[in-house]
């Protein structure tokens, strides 16, 4: 019961003072309580957890994140990839 | 959707293996907290592809699994008075009771529903003003600031026919039981991303410099969990022990201010029975005074309900990393997901119904898994949105 997915903020509104909004889940859509997030506006991704946002998905970080691990032992291929051409020359 | 399928990549999975295989140089026990990161590991074959000196031992996170049976009673007994609806999360409803469990109260003529959020039961409580709703508030703090949300706008609204029967945990308290355990071994911890994500991970501090343990902020998609693995190795090897927040993308070291607000008003700290556990001081939250008319135990009088734990069910040790869950002689013989003993086995979340559902029907040969790995079985379990395995994209390990 623990799995929170992201989900994308289609359209917000008020139901009696609390902040709802419709969000996609890969092409399901669900209504969920957006009464922690207030500064999440359309368009945001939000982790959705029982119905509730409980955090925006933050774009930069999640690509800084992937290039990180793009450059993962990139050193150590080029020191190999040198060691290798070296040897054959 | 977006930053699913990149953090299941299996080529860069392949680069964050290789750096944990070139990092590791001594044997290390890593826990992760977080059902859902066991879900994870096991589904993805994680803990069978990293070199063999890093054990993965699977922590108490799973709040289905740590739900005492006294209080699955409570539910029951609950759930089944004629003037109640009893609203719960789906994964409830086949937790075994003493004698039954919600399904059963279902079929012979009780009102148990399976709501999606807190909130669909305050609604059905307005909706029912001749019924008692009864909503069965588990979970750690990634749960609680829905539960108690619904129980701020019954009291906005004056539902007076809402609520709560409320068994909340918390996991900082439980890592400190852990750590400081006699029997402990583990080394490092991820903590639960989605927990920190309401709570920060300002909490976690305390607990790193105490015990000098490393414990590292981690995600839930399989690179997140390796990632996590690899930041708490880089700090074991180097002696050092640090916090760290392995999901920046999801959290932030403050934490989700307005809920911790909203929590912090509904809900104070109390001592916490966890199954197979025991009590452990102050892990727990129950209503606070401003809200105590909300509580369903004191509603319903059921607070005298106390229930003896199943002898043969070794979950407490599973729960504590003492055990594997095929190491439990009652393992899919006696004890499957559909007739489970013990909670461990009821949620997918739970370490041996993850276990079960991934066939780690044996002790698993470690000289055998690379090789199995590349095999069509693991290739399914891998279940990556990519034809091509983990291990495919991998540097061949272990010479
Ligand atoms: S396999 Fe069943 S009986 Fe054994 S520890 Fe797990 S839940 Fe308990």
């Amino acid at each position: 019961m623990c799995l929170a997915v992201p989900g994308k903020v289609l359209a917000i509104r008020d139901d009696r003072g609390t902040r709802m909004a419709t969000v996609d889940f890969g092409g399901v859509q669900k209504e969920i309580c957006l009464a922690y997030l207030p500064e999440v506006v359309v368009g945001d991704y939000t982790i959705v957890h029982v119905g509730f946002a409980i955090a925006k998905v933050d774009e930069a970080s999640a690509l800084e994140t992937l290039q990180m691990f793009r450059d993962l032992g990139i050193d150590l291929d080029e020191e190999l990839g040198t060691r290798q051409s070296g040897a054959l020359t | 959707m977006k930053y699913l399928d990149e953090f299941r990549d299996p080529q860069l999975a392949g680069r964050i293996f290789a750096d944990i295989e070139r990092i590791t140089t001594k044997p290390w026990a890593i826990m992760e907290v977080c059902g859902g990161q066991t879900h994870a590991i096991i589904r993805n074959g994680i803990d069978q592809l990293l070199p063999e000196q890093i054990e993965l031992i699977h922590g108490p996170g799973c709040p289905v699994c740590v739900t005492p049976l006294g209080v699955i009673d409570k539910a029951l007994d609950i759930a089944s008075r004629p003037d109640v609806i009893f609203c719960s999360f789906g994964d409830m409803l086949r937790v075994p009771g003493t004698h039954r469990d919600l399904f059963q109260v279902r079929s012979t003529g009780g009102d148990v529903r399976v709501v999606y959020s807190p909130l669909d039961a305050v609604r059905l409580a307005e909706q029912h003003p001749d019924k008692q709703v009864v909503f069965f508030a588990i979970g750690f703090e990634t749960t609680a600031p829905a539960n108690a949300m619904s129980v701020h706008q019954a009291e906005q609204r004056h539902v007076t026919n809402y609520s709560v029967l409320v068994s909340h945990v918390l996991v900082p308290p439980a890592i400190e039981a852990l750590v400081s355990s006699p029997t402990n071994r583990v080394n490092g911890f991820l903590a639960a991303g989605h927990v920190c994500s309401v709570m920060g991970c300002w909490q976690y501090e305390p607990l790193v410099e105490r015990f000098h343990v490393p414990i590292v902020v981690t995600g839930f998609e399989p690179l997140d969990v390796l990632e996590g693995i690899r930041r708490v190795v880089i700090q074991l090897e180097a002696g050092e022990a640090r916090l760290e927040n392995a999901y920046p993308r999801v959290v932030q070291h403050e934490g989700n201010v307005p809920a911790q607000k909203m929590l912090a008003d509904v809900f104070e700290v109390c001592d916490r029975q966890w199954r197979g556990i025991g009590e452990i001081p102050r892990s727990g939250w129950r209503l606070s005074d401003r809200y105590r008319e909300f509580d369903a135990e004191s509603r319903f009088d059921v607070s005298e309900i106390k229930s003896p734990e199943s002898s043969i069910c070794r979950s407490g040790e599973v729960l504590q990393g003492l055990i594997k869950p095929n190491q439990c002689e009652a393992f899919g013989k006696e004890c499957t997901p559909r007739k489970p003993l013990g909670a461990t086995m009821v949620s997918s979340e739970g370490a041996c119904a993850a276990y079960y559902q991934y066939r780690r029907l044996d002790v698993p040969d470690p000289s055998s898994t690379f090789d199995a790995a590349t095999s069509r079985g693991v290739i399914d379990a891998v279940r990556l949105p990519s034809t091509a395995p983990i291990a495919v994209a991998m540097p061949a390990r272990r010479g």
